[in-house]
């Protein structure tokens, strides 16, 4: 391939792409995201290549391993098109069928069908599962129509247009001008205007500026970052070389988790094929502007994805952050200019260019422009992600995306932000989800987590979650955070282990503000988070654990018992056989058995072998 | 080394492919490493431990990873973890005499859909349950 040196020699080749492929042809995509895969979905793309092979179908059908169209929980997913038949939960031994009934003859397999969690109606045609249906899927949306390891199929759904209008259209400051117009502000959880931060950085002295991708998704229950990298690489690669032209770069890193593998492996060869097409080097597309990206892998601190630590990281040092009297826009990376953005900020750019920044800032609410992607996952019937308009409610969200809450337990809370952000009550799910509102309540933002909680989880031990992760990775340069996580978590864990006193709810809240007031980054700012929303909101269970010495949703350990339920036991033995202490003894069949509280290491063991619902934690 | 231009920048990435191809960072490695970067050993040694990622001993033959994301945790993550222990007779950071297993917690790997999600040698295990844990580790006798 050699590589294309003008705009016309890029719309030739997209021109010849978009003719070789037949729309018509039956194709079938398969899932080849991380959660997919992990539920067996390397033997499901196996296993078609196979059968299209024993079948001698090669020229007449396509199989296309695509990026994760965000609806894990129904995974391994594979979508036969041109029908757009949906099929959930696929087998490598659905394989012969699928291939021989749906893909040749069109016949619906009933069985592979996505039943409708409330009314049981199967669901044939993709975009009609509610859990698509109630989205405005802008960014994620063409992960599941490209092979990410392919650039050609990016190029087919209109890649890298942006950037050729950019580079023979537009000057710097208008490409400024238009992303701040557009509204958009940073999806890696500040919620920073990403226009306002590329201007300053262009304006910032000095003849060498850095672009930098922020792929070192840390927050515990995210992955949307892992997914556009995996899913959809060059969208990515696009947005930071349109950044790149507008700040005046010409050196880039994408700095990604390697707890991530597929998300390192398809960034590294997309940056290789759009070198290879001159997309990427020197003199992009003849345009005279050079700009290249390089990869660097992190060690899993949680503290780099803050981004004077994440610049420390780059350099070679220990992933500390430093108070940023001067912004990291004016001194960053190696002392020099540096704008960092994470993936879905990237990801965002190519659109507005493409579309306008008018027509993007018709999305959304006032001050939160566009889409946002959440992770929705913890006790929710349809985890996976979700792209939404900016300002739709929590409660759409979680009952009508999400299909409510599992087993018809009830909503406790919902934790969004992540580690730094706070935990909502059922009283605010109609709040609009944007970063003001959410802020306002307590919570933020952040990268998009969504973690439902329901009557089941303990709020205090999910407070002590948090604080316990945010004390591991502080990087402990700076005292309040430090010290302050330390004493925070001691309290909490006295209170879940039955020591509680009175006064540690207000003795955490004061800590709190020292941690709020004297942190030297985010990490320690946001910290206290969790432990205030909670207190603020659930103040009744922590009281529950200091006075009462009980924890109402039967999680501390410390404060329950597990007790057999004789009524609804008949003595199956199951329990008998998981108890890893011998704790339950059999009575005989039909007697219910019983449990010594004596030996019993509350270990849930017993509790997750029941079928029956005969064990209770009280 | 000379993949990443002996570049001193490149110094966590260096130390991954270490770890990957001897399991762990043996210390004449790291020597070696700070020699030929010309970066101190201090320096090598400070990277070395900050990241979670890394260990300075070496490990079982497959390398247990429970995920303790917030996403595992409200699904149940830690009981699953004390089965595991329970199981081998190990802490989290610990190594069976053996030396077959190594067994670690890992802040999210972003599979949260799939929650409690446990990683052995590289193979992802999701919607984990405290029972099936026995019959998990026995693929792996």
């Amino acid at each position: 391939m050699n590589k294309l040196s003008s705009p016309d020699e890029l719309e030739k080749l997209r021109k010849s792409i978009i003719k070789r492929r037949d729309p018509n042809k039956p194709c079938v995509t398969i899932c080849g995201g991380t959660g997919c895969l992990a539920l067996r979905g390397e033997r499901v793309i196996t296993a078609f290549n196979q059968e299209i092979k024993r079948q001698r179908l090669e020229t007449k059908v396509d199989v296309r391993v695509t990026g994760c169209p965000g609806f894990c929980e129904r995974g391994p997913l594979v979508v036969i098109k041109p029908q757009n038949i949906f099929y959930q939960r696929v087998g490598e031994e659905d394989v012969p069928e699928i291939v021989s009934e749906t893909v040749l003859k069109g016949n619906i397999i009933d069985r592979l069908l996505y039943p409708d969690p409330n009314t049981g109606k199967k669901i044939i045609y993709e975009p009609e599962v509610p859990f698509y249906e109630k989205q405005k899927r802008l960014i994620i949306g063409n992960n599941e129509l490209i092979d990410p390891t392919t650039i050609d199929d990016y190029l087919a759904v209109g890649g890298y247009t942006a950037l050729s209008k950019v580079l023979f259209g537009m000057s710097p400051e208008e490409v400024i001008g238009e992303v701040k117009k557009s509204g958009l502000r940073g999806r890696g959880g500040g919620g920073f205007p990403t226009g306002v931060k590329w201007e300053t950085c262009r304006r910032a002295p000095g003849d060498t500026r850095y672009i930098i991708c922020n792929c070192d998704e840390g927050d515990p229950g995210a992955f949307m970052d892992r997914s556009l990298m995996e899913g959809n690489p060059h969208s990515v690669v696009e947005g930071m070389i349109i950044g790149a032209y507008a700040i005046g770069g010409h050196q880039g890193y994408v700095y990604v988790r390697n707890e991530y593998p597929l998300a390192v492996r398809n960034a590294r060869i997309a940056i290789k094929q759009a070198e290879e097409y001159g997309l990427l080097g020197k003199d992009i597309l003849g345009s005279g502007f050079d700009f290249s990206i390089r990869i660097n892998r992190g060690g899993g601190a949680f503290v780099c994805g803050e981004s004077s630590a994440l610049m420390a990281s780059l350099e070679g040092k220990v992933g500390e952050p430093r108070a940023k009297y001067v912004h990291t826009v004016e001194k960053g990376l190696w002392d020099k200019p540096t704008n960092l953005n994470n993936v879905e900020t990237w990801a965002n750019i190519p659109l507005i260019i493409n579309r306008g920044a008018d027509w993007y800032a018709e999305i959304g609410t006032p001050r939160s422009k566009g889409t946002k992607i959440f992770s929705l996952v913890g006790k929710v019937n349809n985890t996976g992600l979700v792209e939404v308009p900016m300002g739709m409610t929590l409660r759409e969200v979680i009952f009508d995306i999400g299909g409510g809450i599992p087993k018809g337990k009830k909503f406790k809370g919902v934790q969004t932000g992540g580690p730094s952000g706070g935990i909502l009550p059922e009283s605010l799910l109609d709040l609009p989800v944007d970063f003001d509102e959410l802020t306002k309540v307590g919570s933020m933002m952040g990268s998009g987590g969504m973690i439902v909680m329901d009557e089941d989880n303990c709020v205090v031990d999910i407070a002590k979650y948090f604080i316990s992760f945010l004390e591991g990775e502080s990087c402990g340069k700076c005292v309040p955070c430090r010290e302050g996580l330390k004493r925070m978590r001691e309290i909490l864990t006295d209170i879940t282990e039955g020591r509680g006193e009175e006064g540690d709810i207000e003795l955490l809240e004061r800590l709190s503000t020292v941690l709020i007031d004297g942190s030297l980054c985010a990490l320690g700012t946001t910290a206290p988070n969790p432990v205030l929303t909670t207190i603020r909101y659930f103040r009744d269970e922590y009281e529950a654990h200091v006075r009462d010495k009980k924890c109402p949703a039967g999680v501390c350990k410390e404060l329950v018992t597990y007790q057999i339920i004789e009524e609804k036991c008949p003595g199956c033995g199951l329990c008998v056989k998981a108890c890893p202490v011998e704790a339950i003894t059999f009575m005989g069949k039909k007697k219910p058995v019983v449990l010594d509280q004596e030996k019993c290491i509350k270990c849930g063991a017993c509790y997750d072998v029941c079928k029956l619902g005969a064990i209770a934690i009280k | 080394m000379d993949n990443y231009q002996h570049d001193k920048g490149m110094l966590v990435s260096i130390l991954q492919d270490i770890q990957a191809e001897y399991n762990y960072l043996p210390e004449e490695v790291l020597v070696e490493v700070s020699q030929v970067l010309g970066a101190p050993l201090s320096q090598v040694y400070s990277v070395a431990t900050f990241f979670k990622a890394f260990s300075l001993e070496p490990r079982g033959r497959y390398l247990i990873n429970v995920c303790l994301g917030t996403a595992c945790h409200v699904r149940g993550a830690v009981k699953v973890l004390e089965a595991i222990e329970r199981e081998l007779d190990i802490k989290a950071g610990g190594t069976t005499k053996d030396l077959k297993f190594t067994l670690e917690t890992v802040n999210c790997v972003g599979c949260c859909a799939l929650g409690p999600v446990v990683i052995i040698g590289g193979e992802y295990y999701g919607q984990m349950k405290t029972d099936k844990v026995k019959a998990l580790l026995e693929n792996y006798a």
